[in-house]
């Protein structure tokens, strides 16, 4: 099974997510060592807190750098919460833009709702020939987010195979997970979103090992 | 397509066991939170909480031992609430587990510790728990300290008003008139903290019967907690769930 190192930047509930994936038989390490988060089979990006403050804290420890040069390799990385957020161009914060660390292009914005955060068990529209949601269907899972993405802007054509976009509704259509070369992310908390997010991560670490 | 309402069990616990007495069958200790903890969570809950009511503060090793063993074992989301008195506190909850950290008293004396966490957490994680009761302050209703037995001296919805402004992600609304009658939750109260937040509520304190929950979320909570006709399986969380649904409101199935 692989080795996932789950990215240890910032604060927050970290162990959850080495437990969860750890259910899938993978090997987990919490840290932020720079090579140990660049040998590994799989990177997994955690990210609580305001946009601007977790993107600042993640490249304090080159986390943008062990990313570009895992992707460059087609190396598998995932992205949950803010740590999917982060992957974006940049985000809005008090009315001003903050960078993120530009994988994709689109803009983090609040969503319009009239309660926020939007916590609590959702369902999503999962993208067509998904390997994320791979033998899940009908299941809801748990958000917690005031933020997302509400337009994807990506466009690929030509030989690169084209993003898959999962989406889901809170006041209005926001994207809850991509799947994009060895990039994938969720907007949810696979986490805590009970079997159906154990599912989920099985898939990703299948997916990690297929590609070691 | 549309976010469920949530439904939650709440474990008040002592030095790491169980208070209150559980009467589930098929647990090998009845007393230990994460056994009952996983249960639930087999049972359909949305989330658990746990409140810590563990009167030394001597023994923070137990409770973050007790957060560590549920995280380890249950993937919802875990609320930790009881004894919160410092941004070191919430570090150490979530460190060891919790999703998220509910404070109560420790706000109340020192609003800033709520601007504080929020600022280095995020919002997210960070419950205002609150014990109301009818008063005869602004609102008609304040704020308790010490689980419901002083009076803080604030009007509740003024303060309720002002910790979410300070970054309170969530209201765990708990009515100390309600509380242990099992006559049903104060919809008024619900009514009026609606009325003048944007965050999520959770009602708590006076749920009995079935009936009960939908009236709570119909007044403007998005999520429903109970304590004892959970415990002592008068009601599981299945029934109301199929309860909800059938008054219209999307569960998780």
């Amino acid at each position: 099974m692989p080795d996932i190192v789950v990215f240890d930047y910032g604060s927050g509930n970290v162990r959850s997510a080495q437990r969860a994936l750890e259910t899938t038989g993978a090997h987990v390490t919490i840290t932020s060592d720079f090579d140990a988060a660049l040998a590994a089979d799989g990177l997994f990006v955690p990210g609580v807190g305001a946009f601007g403050a977790c993107a600042q804290q993640l490249r304090s420890v080159r986390g943008d750098q062990i990313i570009e040069r895992r992707l460059a390799g087609g190396r598998p990385v995932m992205g949950i919460c803010v740590g999917m957020q982060v992957f974006f161009d940049s985000g809005t914060e008090h009315g001003t833009l903050v960078p993120g660390i530009n994988q994709w292009p689109g803009q983090v914005v609040e969503l319009k709702a009239d309660v926020l955060p939007h916590m609590g068990w959702n369902t999503v529209t999962a993208a067509q020939k998904s390997a994320m949601f791979q033998g899940i269907s009908d299941e809801r899972f748990y958000f917690v987010h005031s933020f997302a993405v509400t337009q994807w802007e990506l466009d690929v054509s030509g030989a690169f195979t084209p993003p898959l976009v999962t989406w889901s509704h809170y006041g209005q259509d926001f994207v809850a997970a991509v799947e994009n070369g060895p990039l994938w992310a969720t907007q949810f908390h696979p986490e805590k979103s009970g079997d159906a997010g154990l599912q989920l991560l099985a898939n990703w670490v299948a997916y990690v090992e297929s590609v070691k | 397509m549309s976010l469920a309402v949530r439904v939650i069990p709440c474990l008040d616990v002592d030095n790491g066991r169980v208070v209150k007495g559980v009467n589930f069958v098929n647990l090998r200790d009845a007393g230990d939170p994460v056994e009952l903890a996983l249960a639930y969570g087999q049972a359909g809950a949305d989330e658990l909480v746990y409140l810590d009511i563990t009167a030394s503060s001597g023994n923070r090793e137990t409770t973050y031992d007790m957060v560590r063993r549920t995280a380890d074992q249950l993937f919802i989301p875990l609320t930790v609430g009881g004894g919160v008195r410092a941004v070191d506190d919430v570090d150490r909850l979530l460190r060891a587990g919790a999703d998220k950290v509910g404070i109560n008293t420790a706000g109340l004396s020192n609003p800033d510790l709520i601007t504080q966490a929020a600022r280095k957490f995020g919002n997210q994680c960070i419950v205002l728990s609150v014990d109301v009761r009818r008063a005869d302050t602004e609102s008609g209703f304040e704020a308790t300290t010490h689980g419901g037995r002083q009076s803080s001296g604030r009007d509740a919805l003024e303060w309720i008003t002002e910790a979410v402004e300070r970054g309170a992600g969530e209201v765990l609304l708990n009515s100390m008139d309600a509380d242990g009658t099992k006559n049903g939750y104060d919809l008024d109260l619900i009514h009026v903290v609606r009325e003048r937040v944007g965050v999520p509520v959770i009602a708590s304190g006076g749920a009995g019967k079935l009936e009960d929950f939908a009236p709570a979320l119909s007044a403007g909570a998005d999520a429903v907690l109970a304590a004892s006709v959970f415990h002592f399986g008068e009601l599981t969380i299945r029934d109301v769930k199929s309860e909800l649904k059938r008054s219209g409101f999307t569960v998780r199935d």
